[in-house]
C-alpha cells in the first residue's frame, strides 16, 4: 500500500472515531453485561453456549451493518461534499484514494471487533467458565467473520463509486443475502432441469460471494476446532474475491467525472 | 526558452442535459490558452461561463471530450504533474472533524516530506493564513472567511510552482482581501505562476499580468487588462461641496449627482478648467478631480451584453 | 408586550408528554388482555417449518436455536400451572430448535421427558418425543444421555422392555458410557418392569441432568415409586398380620402395637400410610403423591 493510501487510511479511521461510531461498543457491552448476567435464568444448562452464539451473532451483525452504512458512503460523501477536489489535486491516484478507504474502514473493523471479542471474553469468564483449548475456535470465529466484513466493505465501497448510499446499501444487502444462499440458488438452478435457467444459478453461484461458508459461529460454540486449511482457503477466497471488487471500483471511478 | 506553466490546446467539454441525457450542452469549447512561468493570469467571466469547468479540467476532476492540457510540460494525465501543482476550489469544503493543523498535515502527508518538516511547514502557513490563533479549532466551527484562509493555505503550503485560485478573494472581509492579496503578490514576486478565477473584476485588473475573458463556454480574448479596455480618458470627474445655501446652476444640477453634502460631475476634459473655475466663483470647495477610464466592467458587460446567448447564466451541474 | 404566541412548547411538553404515555401505557394493556383472551393456542409458533427458519436465519441459526430453546421453556413454564394446558406447541417449538442446531442436546433430553408426561403436567405424547429423541442420535451420535432418555421413554412410559434393553445396550458402546448403561442392559432384559429396576432407571437419569424442571418431574416420579415400594411391603406386612391373628388390622397402628412394624411407615413427604376398604395399604388421601401410572 502507497504512502498516500496509508494516509487516507488513517484519516478514514479518524472520521470514523470522530463520528462517534465506536460508541456501538457501549451498546455490545450493555448486550453481554445483560446477557452475562441473565443467562443462567433463562436457559438452563447452556450458559457457554448462548454466550458464544448471542456475542459472535452480535459481532457478525453489528459489523455488517456498520461495514455497508460506513461502507456506502465512503466514496459518495467525499464527492457530495467536495472534499475530494482539494485530494485528487495531491499526487495522489483515484486507485490509491480507493484503496486508502478501503483500509481505513477495514481498520475501524478490526478494531471495533477486537473489542467486542474482549467483552465477549470477559462475559464467559464471568459465566464461570475457565477458559480452555477449544475456545480457541471462537477466535477463529472471529476472523471468519472478519473475512466477511471485508468482502462485504469492498462491495459496499464498490457501489458507493457510482450510486446514492440509499441504492449502495440495497445492493450491498441484496448481494450478501444472495451470497449467504447462493449454494441453494444453485441446487434450485439444478433442480428444474432447465438448461438456461441452471446456467443462469450456475453462474450466479460464482460471481457472487459465497457468504455461507465464513459463518463458523455455531461450530465455535459447540467448541469445535476447526481445522487450519479451512481458514487458509477461505481467507484466500476473500482476498481474491475483494481484489476483484476493488479493481472494479477503480475502473469505474477512474473514469468518472465528479461532478 | 522555458516551457510554458500552462498550455491548454482546444480543450473541450461537453454535458449530457435533458431528460434522457441526450442532448449535449458545450460548458467548454475549444479553449486554447498559454500561461508563461511567473505570469499572473486573470480568468474571468459570468457565472456558468466554464470557468470552474476549466479549473476542473485541468485539475482532473473530470475528464475532456476533447483537446489537451500541460502543466509544466507533463500532461494533465500524469499523476506526477500534481505534485508541482497547488489548487484552492471554489466554496472549499474540508473535513469539518478536522483542525486547521490537523487538515494542513493530512495534505502535506501527500507531499513527501518528513514529519519534522512536515510540522514546521503546517505552522508557518498557519501563520501566514493568520489562522495560528485557531489551528486546534475543528475545521466546523470555522466562519467562511476561516475557511478560506484554510483552503489557501493547502494551495500552497508544498511551494508548487503554479497555483490554480477559484474565486480566493471570496468570503473574506476587506483586511482578509488585502491579505490574500499581498499573498498573491508575494507568490509572484517568489517566481510562481498564478492562474486565477474570478468575477471580481477590480482584483483582477490589480493584480494581473493578463486576463483571459471567457464568456458562454468560448474565449472572448486575453491580453494584458490594459490592453482590452482603452487607456483613452473620457471625461473628467469633479467631486465638491458646495457652502450653505448655494444652490447649482440648472444647465449643472442636470448632470451632477449629490450624496449629503457632496456633488459629483462629470466633464469633457476639455472643459476641465472652465468648470473648476466656475464652481471657485460659486464659492464650491472642490473635493477631488479624476479622470474617468472605461473599465474592465465596461467592456465585461459590453461583451456579455453583446448578443451572447441567454443559456450562459445557467450553471450546469452533472450528478 | 409579551407575545401572543411563544416558539417553545415549555409546558405542553413537560405535562402532556408523561400524560400522553400514561394514557398509552394504560391503551396497550388493555390491548395486551384483550389478545391474551382471544390467543389460541397455535400462534406460539407461526412459522413452523424448521428448515425454512433456517435459511431465512441467514447464518445465525445458532442462536435462534437458542431462543427457540427459551422459548420452548418459557412455554412450558407458563403453562405448568393452568389444568387445561395441552402443551400443543411444545413439539414444534423443540422440533425448530433442534433442526436450527441439532447439538442443542438440552432440548431433545427436555423433550424427552415433557413431551411424553402425561397431561397435564405434559404433552402426553410418547410418539413424539420418541421422534425427537431419536432425531438427537442420530445427529449426536456420541451422546450417551439421549440413549439413557430414550431407554427411559421405552421402559417407563412404553412399557416396552425389550426396546429399552437393546437401546441400553447401544448405548453403553459409546466410549464416554458410564457402566450404568450396561447394568441397565441387563438388568431390564432379566427382571422387567419390576421396582428396583425402575427405580435406578429413574435415579440414573436424574443423576445425568441439572435441568430443575426435569429433575422436579423425576423426583416425583421416584417418591410415587417408592411410596408403591412401601405399600407393597406394607402389603405383605398386613399378610403376616391376618395370618398370625385371623383378621384384619383395624389400621396401621395395630400393625405396630403388634410388634409387626417399629413405628407407622410414612412416605417421602412425610403422610403416614393408611388401611383402605379393600383391605390393602394405600397412600394417604392428603398426600400430594400420586401412584405411578
Amino acid at each position: 500500500m502507497s504512502a498516500a493510501s496509508a494516509a487516507v487510511a488513517i484519516n478514514t479511521f479518524r472520521e470514523a472515531v470522530r463520528d462517534r461510531v465506536l460508541y456501538n461498543l457501549v451498546v455490545f457491552a450493555l448486550l453481554m453485561i445483560g446477557a452475562a448476567v441473565l443467562v443462567g435464568q433463562v436457559s438452563i444448562g447452556i450458559d457457554r453456549l448462548v454466550i458464544v452464539n448471542l456475542g459472535l451473532s452480535a459481532i457478525s451483525a453489528i459489523g455488517l451493518v456498520m461495514a455497508v452504512f460506513i461502507g456506502v458512503g465512503l466514496v459518495y460523501k467525499e464527492i457530495e461534499k467536495r472534499t475530494l477536489y482539494s485530494l485528487l489535486a495531491r499526487p495522489i491516484r483515484r486507485s490509491e484514494f480507493l484503496v486508502g478507504k478501503y483500509a481505513g474502514l477495514l481498520l475501524t473493523l478490526l478494531v471495533n471487533t477486537a473489542f467486542m471479542t474482549l467483552a465477549l471474553a470477559a462475559a464467559l469468564y464471568y459465566v464461570g467458565r475457565p477458559f480452555v483449548a477449544s475456545d480457541v475456535s471462537i477466535l477463529v470465529a472471529v476472523y471468519f467473520i472478519l473475512l466477511e466484513l471485508a468482502l462485504v466493505t469492498a462491495l459496499a465501497l464498490f457501489f458507493s463509486c457510482f450510486s446514492s448510499p440509499m441504492l449502495s446499501a440495497l445492493l450491498t444487502l441484496a448481494m450478501y443475502v444472495t451470497g449467504v444462499f447462493s449454494s441453494d440458488i444453485r441446487e434450485f438452478g439444478a433442480l428444474t432441469h432447465r438448461p438456461t435457467i441452471e446456467f443462469v444459478a450456475r453462474v450466479l453461484y460464482y460471481l457472487v460471494p459465497n457468504f455461507h461458508d465464513f459463518n463458523q459461529i455455531g461450530r465455535a460454540a459447540h467448541g469445535d476446532r476447526l481445522p487450519l486449511s479451512l481458514v487458509g482457503q477461505n481467507t484466500a477466497y476473500a482476498a481474491l474475491y475483494a481484489s476483484v471488487v476493488l479493481l472494479a471500483a477503480s475502473a469505474v471511478f477512474s473514469r468518472r467525472n465528479l461532478k | 526558452m522555458s516551457v510554458p506553466a500552462i498550455e491548454i490546446e482546444n480543450l473541450t467539454k461537453d454535458y449530457p442535459v435533458g431528460f434522457w441525457r441526450k442532448r449535449m450542452h458545450r460548458s467548454l469549447d475549444h479553449l486554447s490558452l498559454e500561461v508563461e512561468q511567473g505570469e499572473v493570469l486573470g480568468f474571468l467571466g459570468p457565472n456558468g461561463a466554464g470557468k470552474t469547468t476549466t479549473l476542473k479540467l485541468l485539475m482532473g476532476l473530470i475528464f475532456p471530450t476533447a483537446g489537451t492540457a500541460r502543466i509544466q510540460g507533463r500532461s494533465i494525465d500524469d499523476v506526477a504533474m500534481h505534485r508541482d501543482i497547488g489548487y484552492l476550489p471554489e466554496q472549499p469544503y474540508f473535513y469539518d472533524y478536522l483542525t486547521a493543523r490537523e487538515l494542513l498535515d493530512y495534505y502535506a502527508r501527500f507531499s513527501g516530506y518528513p514529519a519534522r518538516e512536515r510540522r514546521e511547514r503546517v505552522a508557518r502557513f498557519l501563520d501566514l493564513v493568520g489562522l495560528a490563533s485557531a489551528a486546534d479549532v475543528q475545521l466546523r466551527k470555522f466562519s467562511k472567511g476561516m475557511l478560506q484562509r484554510a483552503g489557501i493555505a493547502q494551495a500552497i503550503l508544498h511551494d508548487p510552482q503554479v497555483v490554480f485560485f477559484d474565486e480566493p478573494m471570496s468570503g473574506l472581509d476587506p483586511i482578509g482581501r488585502r491579505e490574500v492579496r499581498d499573498i498573491i503578490l508575494d507568490l509572484r514576486r517568489q517566481g510562481r505562476t498564478i492562474f486565477f478565477s474570478t468575477h471580481i473584476l477590480s482584483d483582477a485588473e490589480m493584480l494581473c499580468d493578463r486576463v483571459a475573458v471567457l464568456v458562454g463556454g468560448k474565449l472572448q480574448g486575453v491580453g494584458a487588462p490594459g490592453d482590452i479596455v482603452s487607456i483613452e480618458v473620457q471625461a473628467m470627474e469633479i467631486l465638491f461641496e458646495l457652502p450653505a445655501g448655494r444652490e447649482l446652476p440648472p444647465e449643472l444640477a442636470t448632470q451632477a449627482t449629490k450624496t449629503g453634502a457632496r456633488y459629483r460631475i462629470e466633464v469633457p476634459e476639455g472643459e476641465l478648467y472652465p468648470s473648476l473655475a466656475r464652481l471657485s466663483n460659486m464659492g464650491g470647495k472642490v473635493l477631488s478631480v479624476s479622470p474617468v477610464r472605461p473599465t474592465l466592467e465596461d467592456y465585461f458587460l459590453r461583451l456579455v451584453g453583446r448578443g451572447a446567448p441567454p443559456t450562459h447564466s445557467l450553471e450546469v451541474v452533472t450528478r | 408586550m409579551r407575545p401572543a404566541t411563544r416558539n417553545r412548547p415549555g409546558w405542553a411538553a413537560a405535562l402532556g408528554i408523561p400524560l400522553l404515555l400514561a394514557a398509552a401505557g394504560l391503551l396497550q394493556q388493555r390491548i395486551d388482555a384483550r389478545t391474551r383472551s382471544e390467543a389460541l393456542e397455535g400462534q406460539e409458533v407461526l412459522i413452523t417449518s424448521g428448515p425454512l427458519l433456517k435459511k431465512l436465519s441467514l447464518g445465525y441459526d445458532s442462536l435462534l436455536a437458542d431462543i427457540y430453546w427459551t422459548r420452548a421453556v418459557q412455554y412450558y413454564g407458563s403453562r405448568i400451572g393452568e389444568r387445561t394446558a395441552t402443551f400443543d406447541s411444545l413439539a414444534p417449538l423443540l422440533n425448530i430448535a433442534t433442526t436450527l442446531d441439532p447439538r442443542l442436546v438440552v432440548a431433545y433430553r427436555f423433550g424427552a421427558v415433557f413431551l411424553s408426561e402425561p397431561k397435564p403436567l405434559g404433552a402426553g405424547r410418547n410418539d413424539l418425543a420418541v421422534d425427537l429423541v431419536k432425531r438427537g442420535i442420530r445427529a449426536n451420535p456420541n451422546e450417551w444421555r439421549l440413549y439413557n432418555d430414550l431407554g427411559f421413554l421405552y421402559y417407563w412410559r412404553l412399557k416396552d422392555y425389550a426396546d429399552a434393553s437393546a437401546t441400553y445396550l447401544a448405548g453403553s458402546e459409546i466410549p464416554q458410557a458410564p457402566i450404568f448403561m450396561k447394568l441397565m442392559a441387563a438388568r431390564i432384559a432379566e427382571k422387567g418392569g419390576s421396582i428396583e429396576t425402575s427405580r435406578l432407571i429413574l435415579s440414573g437419569l436424574y443423576e445425568s441432568t441439572k435441568d430443575p424442571a426435569v429433575r422436579k418431574a423425576l423426583l416425583r416420579q421416584l417418591r410415587a415409586l417408592k411410596a408403591e415400594e412401601d405399600t407393597q411391603h406394607l402389603d405383605q406386612t398386613l399378610g403376616v398380620f391376618r395370618q398370625r391373628f385371623g383378621r384384619d388390622p383395624d389400621s396401621i397402628r395395630e400393625l405396630v402395637t403388634a410388634g409387626l412394624l417399629p413405628g407407622v411407615p410414612v412416605d417421602p413427604l412425610g403422610f403416614p400410610y393408611v388401611i383402605g376398604r379393600d383391605g390393602r395399604s394405600h397412600l394417604n388421601p392428603a398426600s400430594p403423591i400420586k401412584p405411578p401410572k
